[in-house]
């Protein structure tokens, strides 16, 4: 485990998000990715979860545009990724209208900030 | 012991429903306690015979604890599992031990909520509920929850399997006719297709009509052993099998979005009832939004997997179609007081009595419940009710 020992993988996740790095883990018992950051992996029930950098490519799941009115903030996208490790996650995906997410969508991570701390958000690969 | 020897020992002997609708001005606690008193009356017992509860509630974290001390009981056997709105299903694998073991004899299961009118907003209700029961993964993504989650469950189905907007709308409108011979049913006014379609969006696909109603109610259901039942009020509906799945609590976390736990809980019940699909007169699932009933029906095995939508078309689950699904008019048009369990429960009991007046569907013996809780199809809880010619 390369996350110090007086923190729990919730804070180190927390952490290194902050400083604009993604961490998904991966289990050195069985071998697969997980997500969300854990204290045992959910498929072998091992402790040996090591963290690991994912190449932040992935492919949207699901998608939906919450409504909103424009005076409360607009319409905007909630997805679910899942990236090339093979892990699931719940994001967004920024850089082009909500309705324009599409399922199958090739899409590139990015940790922006936000809410005062670093965020996940997907932008169309290929896209700036 | 196995799931199968508690089959039939037990029967729903009593029913009440109280504060459908809009109950203003009243408590949660005083409908519960209303439809309780009801529950217990319509058994012919007295509330000093309740020596079992089974309760839980969204907002209080020792709910059981507060319902006993309204009814003034001190019961023997006391159950509080929150698996969601599941949970008024979920409740009878429990009252079933507990009463079959002998540590009780009558369990009064019960709900009640004030979500529509009460004067403490939803909006700080939710608000409460997000801070004290946090997903840090999720929050900062804002999903309206649960329509959000349940909106790419219904958007991932529509992918894979070709299901269209319409599919999802003549569940909606399927619902809305059976509460139109329904007297207590909240929403009864016209409802087409094309109204559904064009209706104002919440979270792409579904608009306002594909999901449930938010209105108020309480409802409550006595089950006590079989040997006793005969010789009570009404007549018993046997309950044969109740199998609950827990799968996830978010929907990033379940594994198919196309694949509900229902798969797995009315595998179990439907084996230990020794029934099929095939066997059930009347078909009660919890609608919290248009496409759980199509997942339901293909998950409990009344169609293939992906042939939900097909199977709902042309009026198949409305009054006089080939299968009578939720004939009280469900959660999308006769009630949804946030946990609905109890309320589909009461209506295949109300059927399997015979008393359901316009909407009786003709000989019914035999009824699938089907619960559903979390905001993404997390916890799903099957049972198999039956009159006692159909044991």
């Amino acid at each position: 485990m390369d996350g110090a020992p007086d923190q729990g993988a919730e804070a180190h996740y927390r952490a290194a998000l902050n400083q604009g790095r993604l961490l998904i883990q991966r289990c050195e018992s069985c071998g697969k990715h997980v997500f969300f950051p854990r204290s045992i992996c959910p498929h072998c029930w091992s402790e040996s979860l090591a963290w690991v950098e994912p190449k932040g490519s992935g492919t949207v799941y699901s998608t939906t545009t919450v409504r909103r009115k424009p005076d409360a903030g607009g319409d905007y996208n909630v997805s679910l990724v899942d990236l090339d490790e093979g892990v699931r996650m719940m994001s967004r995906v920024d850089g082009v209208p909500p309705g324009e997410v599409k399922i199958g969508m090739r899409v590139a991570a990015e940790v922006i900030e936000e809410g005062g701390g670093g965020l996940v958000v997907f932008r169309p690969e290929g896209a700036r | 012991m196995s799931a199968k020897d508690l089959r039939g020992k037990v029967a729903i002997v009593g029913v009440g429903t109280a504060g459908c609708g809009e109950a203003t001005g009243f408590s949660e606690l005083e409908i519960l306690a209303q439809a309780a008193k009801a529950a217990v009356e319509d058994a012919g017992l007295a509330m000093a015979d309740i020596d079992g509860i089974c309760t839980a509630n969204l907002s209080a974290a020792m709910w059981p604890l507060n319902v006993v001390e309204y009814l003034g009981i001190r019961p023997k056997f006391v159950e509080g599992t929150n698996v969601g709105g599941a949970a008024f299903v979920a409740h009878q694998t429990h009252a079933m031990l507990a009463l079959a073991a002998g540590l009780c004899d009558a369990v009064l299961v019960c709900y009640g909520s004030n979500q529509r009118t009460s004067t403490f907003g939803r909006k700080e209700r939710t608000a409460a509920r997000n801070l004290l029961d946090h997903n840090p993964y999720e929050a900062p993504y804002r999903p309206f929850n649960p329509p959000s989650s349940y909106a790419m469950i219904a958007a991932r189905h529509m992918y894979q399997y070709g299901t269209t907007r319409r599919h999802l709308a003549e569940v909606a409108v399927a619902a809305r006719k059976w509460a139109q011979l329904n007297p207590e049913a909240f929403s009864r006014g016209p409802l087409d297709v094309e109204t559904v379609l064009n209706a104002r969006m919440i979270s792409d696909p579904f608009t306002v009509y594909d999901c449930c109603l938010v209105t108020d109610g309480a409802a409550a259901y006595v089950i006590t052993r079989a040997d006793r039942a005969k010789d009570l009020k009404q007549k018993p509906v046997h309950i044969l099998s109740n199998a609950t799945a827990a799968w996830h609590r978010s929907v990033a976390n379940m594994a198919d979005l196309t694949v509900t736990p229902s798969k797995e809980s009315g595998e179990r019940a439907f084996a230990a009832a020794g029934l099929g699909p095939k066997d059930m007169d009347v078909v009660q699932i919890y609608d919290a939004f248009t496409i759980n009933t199509i997942l339901a029906l293909e998950d409990l095995g009344f169609c293939g997997k992906g042939e939900g939508g097909p199977f709902v078309e042309d009026g198949a689950i409305a009054p006089g179609g080939k299968l009578p699904v939720n004939t009280n008019g469900g959660g999308l048009s006769c009630v949804h007081p946030n946990m609905y369990g109890a309320f589909a429960t009461i209506e295949a009991v109300r059927q399997l009595r015979g008393t359901c007046g316009e909407r009786q569907v003709k000989d019914a013996k035999t009824a699938v419940v089907n619960g559903n809780g979390g905001n993404s199809a997390s916890s799903q809880s099957t049972s198999v009710l039956a009159t006692a010619d159909a044991l």
